[in-house]
């Protein structure tokens, strides 16, 4: 049975993050990083704890460095949002090893769930269609979200994934806000 | 209408400093090159772009290519990133990154709103730029004169990357020369 309810945030990044093997994950600041964290912390996550507007050029950086593993963008509307332009930079670049999932809850949920422009119908899939990303549209269930999780490390991006997620607050599971130790946690992991 | 003409552009000497920060491009093992454009850039960009052995990637804005290169240097390359003076305005709130996490960072700067501007609307950012970038924790060198470009940045590149700093390189607009825009 297909639901329409939003989905869990939690689980869909479990979901994600299940069978992730070589996966690369650069996580967006606030809830995304926690979810993540929630996931099961891991030497191949970089956690952005601010830089509000960096996860998709960060990933798009360690994507070109790294063209032969796959990386993952987790992150929320919020960031996204204020780094939009990067999404024309990623079409134009067109690396093949990265996909960016947004967690679509339409609201700023660290700081009062005031409403994001996703909340008045701003379709941000559309916006990734039209930089040329690779759209996976419809993926409202965890049938969907695991079909997207086996697309990963198959070299067909840049892939592009908006996913409506419910307004919740689920208990925030805290990683290392250690800049350096995450960084060469992460380095040590990727060039080993 | 109005043209921007820079007439350093064509300037022999302009020319072969480029060719010489190229090269050095090579000696520090830099693997990407992002940025925002200026004319005072521009031959360097063209040699960086024809080079395929160079990532050679134009961002939509500076703070933009702050994140990238901290990306690019999480897997293993190492960045150059040009911008001109204004373009540090953009970057303040991205910066904590490359503080917060160490990362080896390089930009060379061209400075605009400093010597000779025409353009009021530039002058903030100019003459606030050595100011901004050390209250981000930058190392900060500037450059005056055309004999000094060569060995500041190679010297700026050594520092970023054997030490692990953010260093800024500032290409003075007396030596890359001001901007003019001439009625046609």
């Amino acid at each position: 049975m297909i639901s329409n309810q939003p989905l869990y945030r939690r689980e869909v990044v479990k979901c994600l993050l299940d069978e992730r093997n070589d996966l690369l994950v650069v996580s967006g600041l606030g809830s995304a990083t926690y979810d993540c964290a929630a996931a099961g912390d891991n030497e191949k996550n970089f956690y952005l704890w601010g830089a509000m507007g960096g996860s998709v050029p960060v990933a798009l950086g360690l994507s070109i460095a790294q063209p032969n593993k796959p990386v993952l963008v987790i992150t929320g509307d919020g960031d996204l949002l204020m780094g939009l332009g990067a999404l024309t930079t990623v079409g134009s670049q067109a690396p093949k090893n990265l996909s960016i999932v947004v967690l679509d809850n339409e609201i700023y949920g660290e700081t009062g769930a005031q409403p994001t422009a996703t909340a008045n119908g701003i379709d941000l899939n559309a916006i990734a269609r039209a930089c040329s990303l690779n759209v996976i549209d419809d993926v409202f269930n965890l049938e969907k979200v695991k079909e997207l999780s086996q697309t990963l490390d198959l070299g067909k991006g840049p892939t592009f994934a908006n996913i409506k997620v419910r307004q919740e607050t689920p208990p925030k599971i805290l990683p290392s806000t250690d800049g350096v130790f995450l960084k060469n946690r992460f380095r040590d992991a990727v060039l080993s | 209408m109005n043209s921007p003409q820079n007439p350093d552009l064509t300037n022999e000497n302009s020319i072969k400093w480029s060719i010489s920060v190229y090269e050095l491009l090579h000696k520090h093992f830099i693997r990407q090159v992002v940025y925002v454009p200026d004319s005072g850039h521009s031959s360097l960009i063209n040699q960086c772009h024809s080079d395929r052995g160079l990532e050679t990637i134009v961002v939509s804005t500076e703070e933009e290519g702050v994140a990238h290169l901290s990306g690019a240097w999480l897997g293993g390359d190492r960045g150059l990133m040009l911008m001109q003076s204004s373009g540090v305005g953009n970057c303040v709130n991205m910066f904590s990154l490359i503080t917060e996490c160490r990362i080896p960072f390089v930009t060379l700067i061209t400075m605009r709103g400093q010597w000779g501007e025409f353009n009021p609307w530039q002058v903030q950012m100019g003459q606030n730029t050595v100011e901004i970038l050390r209250l981000s924790g930058f190392v900060v060198h500037a450059i005056d004169h055309q004999e000094d470009v060569v060995e500041t940045i190679d010297a700026g590149l050594k520092l970023a990357f054997d030490s692990s700093k953010a260093v800024a390189i500032l290409l003075s607009q007396r030596l890359i020369g001001r901007k003019e825009f001439i009625e046609k």
